[in-house]
C-alpha cells in the first residue's frame, strides 16, 4: 500500500525516518530499513541532514523502492536551486519515488561545511509550488512538461510547539495552500502543548504526523531544551531518563548488564505515540541511530 | 552609494490600497542622486498620487534618510502629518526605507526598488541592510528586509530554526522572520503573511555588464524606461 493510500485508509500511520551513510557502505541503513517493512506506511529518508555531506535522500530512497519499501524523499532547498530542485523531483519520480517532504533545511553554518554557500533560493513554500507546478505539467518558469508526474504526494513540516507560534501557523497554512497534502512535525515531548496547537488550526484537514524522537539520555533532553528550536523536553521526562541512567551505572559498576537507560527512553516513546493518538493522524519517529530500537517502541505503544 | 529605480505608480497605488492619506519622505542622498528622489521627480510622484484620488498628509525632504537620527528629527518636526497619515511612502533606498520603518509606528512603503552598490570610498552601509535585490518587499514586510533579515534570505515567514525567537544560525540575533511577524502584529497587519509572493526575480541583482564597469551607470547612464530591455539582455 502506498503511503498515499495508507494515510486515505488507516486510522492511525506510523513512518519513521533512516538517514544514509558519509561514506558508501549501504548496509546498515538498508538493515534499519529492512526492520521497518510491514511495520510502517513510509520511511523518510533525510536529506544530508545537520548540512552534514553524505549519500543523497534520492539514490537511498531508490534503493529501498527497489526492495518494495515505500520511501519518503527529503528535499532540502539548502543545495540546489530552483533548476536542480524541480530536476530532482523529476528524477526521483522516474525512479519510482512518490513521496516527498519538502524543508527549507538548516543553514550551512551549522552543518561540517559551515563555509559552503547557502544556496535558498526556494524555501519550503516555492519547493511545495514547484511540486505543485510539476503535477500540473508546468515548471516554475510556467514552460509545459513534456509528460507529467501526476502521481507527486507533496508533504511538509511544523513546529507545534515552537516560541512563538504564530509564525509557524501562518507558514503552515502557506504550506498547504501551496500543495503539502500531509504534514509531518518536529519532536514533540508535551502532548499538552501538541494539543493546544492542534486546537489553534481546527481547520486544517491535513493529517498531521506528531514527531516523536527516542531520548537517549538525560543530557540529551537538556541539550534540545536549551538549543534545538521548539522542542522542550518536561522535566518528568528528563528525571526517568535521568534515574535510568543511574541505575545503568550502577549495573555496570556491578558487572551487570545495563538496560534501563534504553528500556526506559522505549517507554517514554511508547507513552507519548499513546497519548498523542487520540490528537492526530499518526506519529513520525525519528529515531537518530537507535533504528534498531523502533520495533520494540511500537511493540510497546500496542498500536 | 545604493543606486534606486522608481517602482512603477500601479504597483506603489497597490501598496497604498488601504492607504488614503500619505506622507511622504523623499531622500537627498543616494536616490535624488540618480534622480529617483529629487525635488523634480518627488513632485512629478506626489501629482500622479493626487491623481489618483490620494491624499499627501505631508512631505519630508531629508539629506541622508539612511541616518537614523535626522529621519527622527525630521519625522518630529512633521510629527501631526505623519500622526494623521495612514501610511508612508519612502522614497529612498532599501536601508533608508527601514530606517523610517524602525522609527515609526506606520506601515512604510518603498517607493523604489534599489538595484546597484555603488563604490563611494569610505562610506559604509548603515544597519538595518539593503540586498539592492532590485524588487523591493519592504511594503510587503512591514520595512524589515528579508533578505537581509533572515539568515537564509527567506521569503515566504520563518524557518523551522528560530529557537525563542533567535536565529538558529547566531542565538545573538534575532531571527528576521519573528522580528517581521511581530512589526505587522503590532501594526495589525500579521494576517499579512497569509499572502504568497512571487518569487524572487535574480535577474535584478545581475547588471548588464556596461553597468556593472562603472559605479556612475546610475548618475549618468540609467535610463528607467530601458531596464527592462536591458536585464532581459543579460
Amino acid at each position: 500500500m502506498s503511503f498515499k493510500e495508507a494515510l486515505a485508509t488507516q486510522d492511525f500511520v506510523i513512518t519513521c525516518e533512516v538517514a544514509p551513510p558519509k561514506g558508501v557502505d549501504m548496509k546498515h541503513v538498508l538493515e534499519e530499513a529492512e526492520l521497518l517493512r510491514g511495520k510502517v506506511a513510509g520511511i523518510n529518508v533525510t536529506d544530508l541532514q545537520a548540512a552534514a555531506m553524505r549519500v543523497s535522500s534520492v539514490a537511498t530512497c531508490s534503493l529501498l523502492k527497489q526492495m518494495g519499501l515505500e520511501p519518503i524523499l527529503q528535499m532540502v532547498c539548502r543545495d540546489r536551486n530552483r533548476l536542480a530542485l524541480q530536476s530532482d523531483l523529476l528524477s526521483a519520480y522516474v525512479l519510482g519515488i512518490r513521496n516527498v517532504l519538502c524543508l527549507t533545511g538548516d543553514h550551512t553554518t551549522l552543518g561540517d561545511h559551515p563555509d559552503a554557500k547557502p544556496v535558498f533560493d526556494l524555501d519550503s513554500v516555492s519547493l511545495l509550488r514547484a511540486g505543485q507546478g510539476l503535477i500540473k505539467g508546468k515548471d516554475l518558469a510556467g514552460n509545459d512538461l513534456d509528460s507529467v508526474p501526476t502521481d507527486l504526494f507533496l508533504g511538509a513540516i511544523v513546529t507545534p510547539c515552537a516560541d512563538p507560534l504564530e509564525p509557524q501557523i501562518y507558514k503552515l497554512h502557506n504550506k498547504i495552500e501551496a500543495g503539502a497534502r500531509f504534514i509531518q512535525t518536529q519532536a514533540v515531548y508535551d502532548t499538552g502543548a501538541f494539543e493546544k496547537f492542534m486546537q489553534r488550526i481546527p481547520e486544517v484537514k491535513t493529517p498531521i504526523l506528531a514527531g516523536i524522537v527516542l531520548l537517549k539520555s538525560a543530557g540529551m533532553a537538556r541539550y534540545m531544551n536549551a538549543n534545538v528550536a521548539g522542542v522542550f523536553v518536561p522535566d518528568p521526562l528528563i528525571k526517568e531518563m535521568a534515574e535510568a541512567g543511574k541505575k545503568d551505572k550502577d549495573a555496570k559498576e556491578r558487572g551487570e548488564k545495563a538496560s534501563h537507560v534504553v528500556r526506559t527512553s522505549i517507554n517514554i516513546a511508547a507513552r507519548l505515540i499513546r497519548d498523542l493518538k487520540p490528537l492526530c493522524h499518526g506519529v513520525h519517529l525519528m529515531p537518530l541511530g537507535w533504528g534498531h530500537h523502533v520495533p520494540a517502541v511500537l511493540e510497546a505503544a500496542e498500536l | 552609494m545604493i543606486a534606486s529605480e522608481p517602482k512603477p505608480l500601479d504597483e506603489i497605488l497597490r501598496q497604498l490600497e488601504n492607504d488614503q492619506q500619505v506622507f511622504v519622505v523623499a531622500c537627498d542622498g543616494c536616490s535624488a542622486g540618480c534622480k529617483v528622489s529629487d525635488p523634480e521627480h518627488t513632485e512629478q510622484m506626489v501629482k500622479e498620487l493626487r491623481e489618483a484620488g490620494k491624499t499627501i498628509a505631508g512631505l519630508a525632504r531629508v539629506e541622508m534618510v539612511c541616518n537614523a537620527g535626522l529621519t527622527a528629527l525630521m519625522l518630529m518636526q512633521h510629527l501631526a502629518a505623519v500622526n494623521q497619515a495612514d501610511g508612508i511612502l519612502v522614497v529612498s533606498c532599501g536601508v533608508g526605507i527601514q530606517t523610517v520603518a524602525a522609527a515609526v509606528e506606520k506601515p512604510v512603503h518603498p517607493a523604489t526598488n534599489s538595484t546597484y552598490l555603488g563604490g563611494f570610498a569610505g562610506l559604509w552601509r548603515s544597519d538595518p541592510r539593503c540586498a539592492e535585490c532590485g524588487d523591493c518587499m519592504l511594503d510587503f514586510t512591514g520595512g524589515i528586509c528579508p533578505y537581509t533579515a533572515c539568515s537564509k534570505g527567506l521569503l515566504y515567514g520563518s524557518c523551522g530554526g528560530p529557537n525563542k525567537g533567535k536565529c538558529e544560525v547566531d542565538p545573538a540575533v534575532p531571527c528576521g522572520w519573528v522580528r517581521i511577524y511581530e512589526r505587522l502584529a503590532s501594526l495589525g497587519k500579521a494576517d499579512r503573511l497569509k499572502a504568497i509572493p512571487p518569487l524572487r526575480n535574480h535577474r535584478h541583482m545581475l547588471p548588464a555588464g556596461a553597468r556593472r564597469q562603472t559605479s556612475l551607470w546610475a548618475l549618468e547612464l540609467f535610463e528607467p524606461e530601458a531596464s527592462e530591455g536591458e536585464s532581459k539582455a543579460t
